[in-house]
């Protein structure tokens, strides 16, 4: 997948965020939004997943214009926001097998011990972030960072080219940080794009920066 | 297929959590339960008004889970995730709708048989105001979920609904206790009940779109 994208500008409320913002991300890439709080990084992030539209630009996928519907762009990405979408009633993988649901991976239901639903995929994705040994206990005795580290099993779950990763190593610890780093790399290696918005070095060699300025 | 996950997984939240469906029926319950008590034991008078006052019942408690219908997703994020899905938004929203109508209106329809023993109404008449329930309560989580997508944004908006709702629930409230005065009256509710249809199918052929467009305008802004 190659994604581009050509003068793109943001407004929200009535106030411009940016404008005449252009990048270019080949397999393997990754870009890496700095700014300070508030420059719009999300809303780039937001601009990208099609849950914003841009005031001006457009984005191209392999050459091809995303259209109205942003259904080329919306199929092949994750987006992490900052809210961990959490249902603090379900179990740990139950929070998991109904994102992999909803993003229509068919998934095979079998029935757990806990009485719950496991999907297997779900399991080897839990795993890749260490939290498998949670799996069925209820979310809302998650800690923010073990929220978090649900929240981004979504990456290891869902197979999509593109990463939109905003400040993905909030609340993490560092073992967390280097599983992030490594299924950044390993997505990466595969021939995925990632764009993140971070405040921290996220261990991960960039092969683009946008500024969003104001330091 | 994601609807089932949908609709299973709104229907877990609202065992689990509580909330949502055993209030509303308490809620019905108890306020059409005031009448009787208040009013006494005046067999005819209580006939006469049960119509109305099981179908403003019904109304005013199908209001109080409806502020959270889309809110508890907006808050923490599902909501974007909903908008992300390859799934069409009308089609998810029309299965929350459900969901919420699995959890709210049905559980009234089974109370009512009880309620309307309190009202002194025979089987027939019964028979009728099931029948109304059967096709008015859909109509209320349908208009009830465009109202819940325009206020999703509004902390306690929850006062706002009820004044954006409760106009739109006239008809079914004019249609739903009409058919049942009309058997009460013994001259054949099947007209008040075609009209209910239409209001049903209506709202089914428009709610799901209009409650999209609300939902999309919320998360662009």
């Amino acid at each position: 997948m190659l994604l581009v994208g050509e003068g793109l500008a943001c407004v929200r409320g009535e106030r411009q965020l940016f404008s005449g913002v252009d990048f270019s991300l080949a397999p393997g890439d990754l870009l890496f939004l700095q700014g300070a709080n508030g420059s719009g990084k999300s809303s780039f992030l937001r601009l990208v997943a099609g849950l914003l539209r841009p005031a001006a630009g457009k984005f191209l996928v392999d050459g091809e214009i995303v259209a109205p519907d942003w259904e080329a762009l919306q199929t092949q990405l994750v987006y992490i926001s900052h809210h961990d979408p959490v249902k603090p009633a379900f179990s740990v993988a139950e929070n998991l097998v109904f994102w992999m649901g909803l993003a229509g991976k068919g998934i095979a239901y079998k029935r757990g011990t806990g009485g719950g639903l496991v999907a297997e995929d779900s399991h080897r994705a839990l795993e890749a972030l260490g939290v498998a040994g949670l799996a069925d206990i209820p979310a809302r005795l998650l800690s923010s960072g073990q929220r978090r580290r649900l929240n981004l099993a979504r990456l290891a779950a869902i197979p999509r080219s593109l990463w939109l990763l905003d400040e993905p190593t909030v609340g993490l610890d560092a073992a967390a940080d280097r599983l992030l780093a490594g299924l950044i790399a390993s997505h990466r290696d595969a021939g995925g794009l990632v764009i993140v918005a971070s405040h921290t070095d996220l261990g991960c060699a960039a092969t683009g920066y946008l500024n969003f300025g104001h330091t | 297929m994601i609807f089932r996950t949908l609709i299973i997984r709104d229907l877990v939240l609202a065992t689990r959590i509580g909330g949502g469906g055993a209030l509303a029926v308490g809620f019905f319950v108890v306020a059409a339960a005031l009448y009787p008590l208040g009013i006494g034991p005046e067999l005819v008078l209580l006939r006469r008004i049960a119509p109305g006052i099981l179908w403003v019942s019904a109304l005013l408690s199908c209001l109080l889970s409806l502020d959270r219908m889309f809110q508890a997703d907006e808050e923490d994020g599902t909501l974007d995730l909903l908008m992300l899905s390859p799934f069409s938004p009308t089609g998810l929203i029309l299965t929350k709708v459900f969901g919420h109508w699995l959890t709210t209106g049905l559980p009234l329809i089974i109370a009512t048989p009880y309620v309307a023993m309190t009202f002194n109404l025979e089987y027939g008449v019964m028979m009728t105001l099931i029948l109304s329930m059967l096709l008015g309560t859909p109509v209320l989580s349908l208009v009830g979920a465009v109202g819940a997508a325009l206020t999703v944004g509004i902390r306690r908006g929850g006062m706002l609904l009820s004044l954006l709702l409760l106009p739109l629930y006239i008809p079914v409230l004019i249609f739903g206790a009409g058919s049942v005065e009309a058997t009460l009256f013994g001259i054949g509710a099947q007209a008040h009940l075609i009209v209910l249809l239409a209001l049903l199918l209506l709202s089914l052929a428009l709610c799901p779109i209009a409650a999209a467009s609300a939902l999309r305008l919320h998360v662009r802004s």
